[in-house]
């Protein structure tokens, strides 16, 4: 006889900061069946951006994540560019893919100070949240915000990088990548981890194919698909970097993964930033003719597809929108059956579910009960901004 | 395996089952076929050709609904996007792919939720992103349904 208990995760509870409902069926330790429930965060910008015209749209899908906030709307404009063939000058491609490796960086740093946080093993996660804060700051200065930069448009990018950010730029890089090898050490060689991650939540790589998995999901699987280097766009063809795969398809192997790529991304922010030509950033295009088209994007959880179609006049007939996650989700079907419980919180976290940091701050001051508001904030915002400028020399 | 040379492999294939194919670009194709004939097309691209699935987008054209299965071979970037029309919008119908490809099973709960789109032989149709209460016969992604307003003052 046996004995089926379930065992609810979410959808609210303190360590998963986006809401989700995991359904667990237990028998024992063994996680016997799973279903998952969504939606509690379902906004409806596909339908929204119907209503809005196409700058609109790119400011709307930056907002999907706060994290894939450059992936998304990188495969918005090249949606937007595929129906029209608009030709991006050679300097705002380097930008993009600046924007784009800047932000793989911070996100994989911050899915791996949430892996240690789910194992227990909180040094990680105060390091990579740390270290993750230079990228946040090279960020801040480019773009004037640390997340949702308003970097793209069609035909071209929005902000130049000034010369006098470059060494900046690299300075901060040098800064990150000694505190890199430790954490790679701290994960990779720790003997605690390997036993707590090999052979954990495995997914094969006939399964990865069948759910058509993603980006380190399915890197780690032995799937070798990266859309930076199948697909070029941006400058990714113009720089010398590899692709990081594995065989194992466990939990490791996806750390492997993501820990490596952190390396390639600043390998490629530095070629982009030596090789980055003068001249203009946008190309200006005027109207989106009727048509349609597709954009993809190597967003740091997989691929970000988007489709567009247009009817010549000044908003989307349809935007679809696929995030890596929608396709990365389901395989836990195939990694958390007949493993333990226990470890179902990090198989789940795995597949790096999207999370959200948008929120920066918010001070109430309880003794004189003054609360800021939203013009105090961004008056704050802005002069931190500015602090960090004078701090590295320019204006 | 290039744009031409992946059209002519299915074009051999299927023959008049192919209603009409759109080679937009050296990267991008559209091709037109029944919906009754969409689970042997996407056996052969996906299974016999080996392409990846990318995802389906449903497109509500006022007349009628149209669903695009979109696929990437990666080794030559190229993506083609399967495109079946469904006439009757007040009965839309078509057969589940889920037979062949599992990562079909969440986008189908998603356009069924979303357009109303019946997927015969899907037996997990349950909504995926709509709150349960969601009143049954409302599609908002449809054209005609308009985004309601909310009265402020209640909140």
């Amino acid at each position: 006889m046996s004995h089926k208990a379930h065992v609810p995760i979410g959808p609210y509870h303190p360590l998963q900061e986006e809401p989700e409902f995991y359904k667990l069926v237990v028998e024992g330790e063994t996680v016997v069946d799973v279903d998952v429930r969504i939606g509690y965060n379902h906004r409806g910008i596909e339908k929204i951006s119907e209503s809005k015209n196409f700058d609109q749209s790119i400011f709307i899908v930056e907002r999907i994540c706060g994290i894939c906030s450059s992936s998304h709307p990188v495969a918005c404009v090249q949606a937007i560019e595929d129906i029209c063939d608009i030709t991006v000058p050679e300097r705002a491609l380097y930008i993009r893919s600046i924007n784009q490796e800047l932000e793989r960086i911070h996100s994989h740093l911050l899915w791996l100070g949430l892996a240690g946080h789910f194992l227990g093993y909180n040094t990680v996660f105060m390091w990579a949240w740390k270290y993750r804060e230079l990228i946040c700051d090279i960020m801040e200065t480019v773009t004037g915000n640390r997340q949702n930069y308003a970097m793209l448009k069609v035909g071209g990018v929005r902000r130049d990088i000034e010369r006098e950010h470059v060494p900046y730029i690299l300075s901060r890089l040098d800064e990150l990548l000694p505190k890199l090898d430790m954490l790679k050490g701290a994960v990779l060689d720790d003997p605690v981890l390997a036993a707590r991650l090999k052979g954990v939540g495995i997914l094969t790589k006939e399964a990865a194919i069948d759910y058509a998995a993603l980006g380190p999901v399915a890197r780690a699987s032995g799937v070798d698909i990266d859309v930076r280097r199948d697909h070029p766009y941006a400058a990714y063809d113009r720089v010398k970097w590899n692709v990081i795969t594995q065989t194992e398809g466990d939990v490791f192997a996806k750390t492997v993964v993501r820990i490596l790529e952190m390396y390639e991304s600043a390998s490629i922010i530095r070629q982009c930033l030596d090789n980055m030509p003068d001249g203009p950033i946008d190309s200006n295009p005027k109207e989106i003719p009727a048509g349609e088209g597709i954009g993809v994007s190597e967003a740091p959880r997989g691929e970000c597809f988007h489709y567009i179609k247009s009817d010549g006049s000044n908003s989307p007939v349809r935007h679809k929108v696929r995030a890596p996650t929608y396709m990365n989700f389901p395989t836990f079907r195939e990694t958390v059956m007949g493993q333990t419980v226990s470890d179902a919180t990090i198989i789940l976290a795995a597949i790096d579910p999207c999370y959200c940091c948008t929120e920066r701050m918010l001070i109430v001051d309880t003794k004189d009960k003054s609360i800021m508001n939203v013009e105090e904030l961004i008056r704050l915002s802005q002069e931190k901004t500015q602090r960090l400028k004078e701090k590295m020399g320019i204006k | 395996m290039n744009i031409d040379e992946a059209l002519k492999k299915i074009g051999d294939h299927f023959g008049s089952r192919i209603l009409k194919v759109n080679r937009k670009s050296s990267k991008r194709a559209y091709i037109d076929i029944y919906p009754k004939d969409v689970v042997d097309v996407v056996r052969y691209i996906f299974k016999d050709m080996g392409l990846r699935f990318n995802i389906a987008s449903a497109v509500d054209d006022f007349d009628s609904l149209e669903i695009l299965y979109h696929f990437t071979y990666d080794p030559t970037a190229i993506i083609i996007s399967i495109r079946a029309m469904l006439k009757d919008k007040n009965d839309p119908h078509i057969d589940t792919i889920t037979g062949v490809t599992r990562s079909a099973w969440w986008i189908e709960r998603e356009m069924h939720e979303l357009f109303g789109i019946e997927f015969d032989g899907n037996n997990d149709l349950r909504p995926l992103l709509l709150p349960d209460d969601w009143p049954s016969g409302v599609y908002p992604l449809r054209k005609n349904f308009v985004v309601p307003k909310r009265d402020s003052r209640k909140e």
